[in-house]
């Protein structure tokens, strides 16, 4: 009854009345303190000495604490245990906290934080990815994938390319920023409320850092004000600093970060530096391909294995590379540890394979769109396994290019272009289809499971709670159409409750795209539970058949002479003492993996879209507008048409931001200078294209038994992006009227476009 | 009481939701978003970033302006609670009519214009500014009246199809004439019983003098006072640098600095008056420079942020001073009873210096209004993004031909370029006599390099500034020559 509609989001109208809770919105008890965190000021260095007199003596001051004051273990619990909440002998970059104050107010806080008087003792820091590696500062070893003879593979191609190229980091920039909100309870215990992906790391985590275990901490989170990725492992910091106060105080403590502060110490989606070489022929099929991807992991590995490791998953992208040959080294930087952001290294990884076809294309002569297709993984078990021996079972990238192609009038408009170019000496305009194929589930495969847990009250209205986190998803709706429709009741009638982990136990993050397709089945489990013993209870108290009875639109059919509502049914079971709660819990199938091979099935299903922007530029200023974009995207069977647009609309303009006017910039001190709104520019209402077609791919259920034959949505959408990067390549590659490849750097700021026009230019005379 | 003498008060007043709501004492530094959260505990309105930059913290703040009520977005985390004094303010949580949503709001939940929610509310009181002051508002207007908000969620479509269908919900909604109605008599009450603010609270205070005769007496007795305007920049010092701001001395209530007023040949507009505000006076002149003022930071910055405030504070990448610069703008300047007038340019002397003294502030600016005498005026912004962006370069030509189409007289200005805003001197002399084609141009470009030797820094490196400098002035030949090279024309109004 409500699967496949486009329901409104559950929290619309808390949103647009300003009523809905986020943490630091929540009624605070009077004796609250409010914390602040002092941050290393140098990006590598020795600690002489920290005072911190100044600040303990400040107006309004309760407590300071700094690792001396840790409990349990000083490291912040990633797996590889190489960052500690506070930093001892050694700074490795601007922005690592040293020490945290709590005090009567923020400012106050705020304030006596900045009083510490620290005697730092310089080394030298590095935040060059290339130096990092000519000097193996490595955060993790490096990884090496291979299949085929890539080697052999090179040197028969009847052409051959190299590159290199930069893709730029991202800051996540969600709007509510981080924090945490802690309470301390008896027994020593700690409830923490906080914005959070991931509470169950959290909790974790805390234990280590308090000394305590899993069962004296609770972590709730009722919604974030976005998140997408940045709070899947980071908060972890906050909630241990404001717990660690907490506890030593004996009052609640906020620690609500700054903007400027959140920038400065959170890590981002990582940069990277691409090196490749290809092999192709005429018709720009790829025959041997190498590449090396090195990121900026900042100090610590925190989730950069697994990000680097889904970048070379997602080397491919949509093509079958037959020989191939990837590198992937982890770069240590005296800089943000980074982190997981909507995409998890995926991104990256296909960026540089579309930068490839993109080169192999110009290189060629020909619309970069036919070397794509040429390309592409085949069907029905021809080239059809990727790179890591995964079959791709259900590939429809040519349906969806074919469709695309056409409704977005692609050969028409692409010849338009060229001619437009030709007249028009200084603004130029550039097009491109780019497609995109994204593995769903979590490469460990651990973290692919999930619980619910469901109460039916004796009125018949329901309370269900997941695993999952709202960010702006709108998972919670996804969930609880779920549960109506599995219980053939309103939506109204179900009230999906803030996450807590004392209520759904061992939760993973809602992080790889993969929210609804495990808390929407756990939630099933619960609900299909429920069905079960009401039905068996109804059958024996209505003495019918249980086969005869259905549940619909509210009503409970008890065979054709009887009907009573679902509110009468549980009002009867809970006076029969029949139990009416339930947990559900599930566990994604088929997939494998050995980490050491890097081989198996990391992923249960792909998810597949296509995107063509058309772009014009300015060749005098590199300033430039997107003009239209039209997007066809695989969601499977919608659960909800109206969340999934919103998915892939607001990802895509994520991913524009990413490789267009989002730039990182770190002064030669170390400091990153981007680090508030006024400096880091996401994209504004007045960027989006003028024509924004979406569509969702029509008749394509799942070929895997996910939540109503749905697909994940909220990563791969990002990746459409790309197509406005490449479009602005084209637009510049005009300039020398198609006969070089553009060196454009990402992101493709005005600066990095003029540049690239400039050097066409260059190319262009040294040629003539 | 004498007449045109005024009462001094010692707390401020404003209407929240149709009642004259009077805060008790407070820090005169306090900002309007923490009084709003933490002591009147609305807590709809967000913190995104603090430094009017997100739009998170949008409010809405009515005052009246000739009769009706002029409704502005602003951004609550750097507005001072004490400049409210005798307006009304609406919050997110004023909206609702009972459990009915405002259709600013029912448009945003059916177009499913909210996803994490937490910038939402901001977009509500920037929707409902907009909703409140124009009948009917095109995408383009939308957009711009949206341009300080951000989102990182939706990708805007919706949420700008909400600004376009909100109009079609408002015969559901209860007629509020009748609010309207005591809002205008309750502000016209108080318009008509002036005062002056005196607040104190733990040893700072907060003047608002209704007259230059009080003005300068303040500013002599406290001559480290903070002059605030529209504390686009002061609500920085505070949120961001902490700083302590003993005596803030506001211009918003001295008689006559909200004015603008047009002399022979002159339009001049004073000390307080808005970005918003002198920009469409300016562009009603000088219609080239619309760009530049829809670029110019965003609507609620420019709703609150003062041109004599963009001036004084002298940035080298102020936006305002290039276009000024070559119009031939000038400044007074007032201490005490005492006034001089200069030349914008001879203002600014080095990098956070400028010709003025103690105790002096800009009390206005002086722009030529076009004449037989006015050239060619054009002026180009160049930054990463398109709307709402720190220039990197912003440059200001504007030349005069003689009928031999000669350069008669060349003033070329350049803002983040060097320390201070300034004329490109050498460019200038390379064009003076010159044929206006392309052959002078590639000269006078060449000529920039003696003019300036910018910085690179997070907005740009020192070779695209210059690269840009040089291009700009390019395609300024280009644009009075007959081609359009503008992507304002092509990409935005498409």
């Amino acid at each position: 009854m409500s699967i496949g509609k486009p329901i409104k989001h559950d929290s619309a109208e808390l949103h647009v009345t300003g009523a809905a809770h986020y943490t630091d919105d929540l009624p605070e008890p009077r004796d609250t303190l409010y914390a602040a965190i002092g941050i290393s000021q140098q990006a590598h260095a020795r600690l002489r000495s920290v005072n911190l007199d100044a600040v303990r003596q400040a107006a309004g001051v309760i407590a300071v604490i700094t690792a001396a004051d840790i409990t349990g273990v000083n490291h912040l619990g990633g797996a590889m245990q190489d960052e500690p909440v506070f930093a001892t002998d050694t700074v490795e970059y601007i922005g690592q906290a040293i020490f945290a104050v709590a005090a009567t107010s923020v400012e106050a806080a705020r304030r006596a934080a900045r009083l510490a008087v620290i005697d730092y003792d310089p080394l030298p820091h590095n935040l060059d990815i290339q130096h990092a590696v000519e000097q193996q500062q490595f955060v993790l070893p490096s990884k090496h994938l291979q299949r085929g003879q890539p080697e052999t593979a090179l040197q028969q191609a009847p052409h051959r390319l190299s590159g290199h190229f930069q893709l730029g980091g991202q800051e996540h920039f969600y709007l509510e920023g981080m924090i945490a909100f802690a309470l301390p309870r008896e027994h020593g215990d700690v409830l923490i409320y906080s914005s959070t992906q991931h509470p169950h790391h959290d909790q974790k985590t805390l234990a280590s850092v308090l000394g305590l275990t899993e069962k004296d901490i609770v972590l709730e989170c009722r919604r974030m004000g976005g998140a997408f990725g940045g709070k899947e492992s980071q908060p972890a910091l906050f909630a241990s600093i404001a717990a660690l106060l907490a506890l030593k105080t004996q009052r609640p403590v906020k620690l609500r970060l700054d903007r400027d502060d959140d920038i400065t110490i959170t890590g981002k989606r990582h940069c990277f530096d691409i090196h490749y070489e290809a092999g192709f022929n005429d018709a720009g099929l790829l025959q041997g391909v190498k590449l090396v991807y090195a990121s900026r992991c900042g100090i610590s590995a925190d989730l950069s294995g697994p990000v680097n490791d889904r970048s070379m998953f997602h080397a491919d992208n949509a093509y079958y590379l037959e020989h191939v040959d990837i590198v992937s080294h982890r770069c240590k930087t005296n800089s943000q540890s980074n982190t997981a952001f909507r995409g998890f290294g995926g991104p990256q990884g296909m960026m540089a394979i579309e930068y490839v076809l993109d080169d192999v294309a110009r290189y060629l002569q020909c619309d970069p769109l036919a070397v794509r297709r040429a390309n592409f993984y085949g069907t029905n078990g021809v080239r059809s396994q990727t790179h890591y021996g995964m079959e791709v079972e259900d590939n429809i990238i040519q349906r969806i290019v074919n469709e695309l192609e056409s409704s977005a009038d692609y050969q028409q408009r692409r010849a338009d272009i060229i001619a437009f170019n030709r007249n028009s000496p200084w603004l130029k305009k550039g097009m491109a289809l780019t497609p995109v194929k994204f593995g769903i589930s979590f490469t460990a495969t651990f973290f692919n499971q999930a619980g619910a847990l469901l109460h039916i009250y004796s009125d018949g209205s329901v309370q269900l709670n997941h695993g999952g986190l709202e960010m702006g998803q709108g998972l919670y709706t996804k969930v609880a159409q779920v549960v109506a429709e599995e219980l053939q009741i309103p939506l109204s009638q179900i009230r999906c409750t803030a996450t807590r982990t004392d209520k759904v136990p061992n939760a993973s993050a809602t992080a790889a795209s993969s929210g609804s397709d495990l808390n929407g089945m756990a939630a099933q489990d619960a609900a299909r539970t429920l069905k079960q013993r009401l039905t068996e209870f109804a059958a024996s108290h209505y003495g019918v058949d249980a086969a005869s009875i259905v549940f619909q639109d509210g009503q409970i059919h008890l065979g054709t002479a009887k009907t009573v509502s679902f509110a009468h049914l549980a009002h009867d079971a809970w006076i029969n003492r029949i139990s009416l709660s339930a947990t559900g819990f599930y566990r994604t199938p088929k997939i494998h993996y050995d980490p050491q091979t890097m081989t198996g099935r990391p992923f249960y299903y792909f998810a597949y879209g296509a995107a063509v922007s058309e772009v014009i530029i300015d060749t005098l200023t590199g300033e430039n507008r997107v003009v239209r974009v039209d997007i066809l995207h695989d969601v499977g069977q919608s659960l909800n048409p109206a969340l999934d647009i919103g998915q892939i609309e607001g990802g895509f303009i994520q991913g524009m931001g990413w490789l267009t006017t989002e730039q990182l910039w770190w002064d030669n001190s170390g400091r990153l200078r981007t680090h508030a709104p006024s400096t880091y520019k996401i994209p504004v209402a007045g960027d989006i294209p003028t024509q924004f077609t979406v569509k969702l791919l029509d008749n394509n259920a799942n070929v895997e038994h996910t939540i109503y034959r749905s697909k994940a949505v909220g990563e791969p959408p990002l990746m459409l992006a790309m197509s406005v990067f490449f479009a602005l390549r084209d637009a510049v590659a005009s300039v020398g009227d198609y006969r070089c490849s553009p060196p454009l750097q990402a992101p493709a700021t005005p600066e990095a476009i003029l540049n690239a026009v400039q050097a066409v230019r260059d190319t262009m005379q040294d040629n003539a | 009481m004498n007449a045109g003498e005024v009462t001094v008060k010692h707390s401020i007043t404003f209407m929240l939701d149709g009642q004259a709501h009077t805060p008790p004492p407070f820090a005169p530094d306090t900002t309007l978003l923490n009084y709003l959260r933490e002591h009147l505990y609305r807590k709809g309105t967000k913190e995104g970033c603090a430094e009017g930059d997100c739009g998170a913290c949008t409010v809405v703040v009515a005052d009246l302006q000739h009769g009706s009520v002029r409704y502005r977005a602003l951004n609550a985390c750097i507005q001072l609670l004490a400049t409210l004094d005798g307006k009304a303010l609406f919050t997110v949580e004023s909206l609702q009519h009972g459990k009915q949503l405002h259709p600013v709001q029912q448009a945003l939940v059916d177009c499913h214009a909210s996803q994490c929610g937490f910038c939402t509310p901001g977009f509500v009181m920037s929707l409902f500014a907009l909703y409140q002051n124009q009948p009917n508002a095109s995408r383009l207007q939308i957009s711009q009246a949206l341009s300080g908000n951000l989102c990182r969620c939706t990708g805007y479509r919706p949420i700008l199809e909400a600004g376009e269908r909100m109009y079609e919900y408002a015969h559901a909604f209860p007629n509020d004439d009748l609010a309207e109605t005591t809002l205008i008599t309750t502000l016209t009450q108080w318009a008509q019983q002036p005062h002056s603010l005196l607040l104190e609270h733990d040893g700072k205070r907060f003047c608002a003098p209704t007259s230059l005769g009080k003005l300068a007496i303040l500013l002599e007795r406290y001559p480290d006072a903070t002059l605030l305007a529209g504390a686009t920049d002061v609500g920085l010092w505070i949120t961001k640098q902490h700083r302590d701001l003993p005596t803030l001395i506001s211009l918003n209530k001295v008689a006559g600095l909200d004015q603008i007023t047009t002399h022979a040949g002159w339009l001049e507009i004073a000390a307080a008056v808005s970005l918003e505000a002198a920009f469409q006076a300016i562009v009603a002149h000088y219609p080239s420079l619309r760009e530049l003022h829809e670029r110019f930071a965003s609507l609620p910055i420019r709703n609150a942020g003062t041109l004599g405030g963009n001036i004084a504070n002298g940035s080298p990448i102020g936006d305002s001073m290039p276009a000024l610069l070559v119009l031939g703008a000038r400044i007074r300047l007032r201490k005490g009873d005492a006034t001089r007038e200069l030349p914008l340019e001879a203002f600014y002397l080095a990098y956070q210096q400028k010709d003025l003294a103690a105790g002096e502030f800009v009390e206005a600016v002086r722009i030529p209004l076009p004449n037989a005498a006015t050239g060619l005026l054009r002026c180009y912004k160049i930054s990463k993004r398109f709307e709402q962006d720190i220039s990197a370069v912003c440059a200001a030509f504007h030349i005069q031909l003689d009928a031999k189409e000669r350069v008669t007289e060349a003033r070329i200005a350049y803002g983040g370029m060097a320390g201070i805003p300034k004329r490109a001197s050498h460019c200038e002399a390379a064009l003076s006599g010159q044929a206006w084609e392309q052959a002078s141009v590639t000269a006078a470009m060449k000529a920039l390099e003696h003019d300036f030797q910018p910085l690179t820094d997070m907005r740009a490196s020192a070779t695209y500034r210059m690269n840009v400098a040089k291009n700009l002035l390019l395609k300024y030949l280009l644009e009075t020559t007959g081609e359009s090279v503008s992507l304002y024309a092509t990409g935005v109004q498409a």
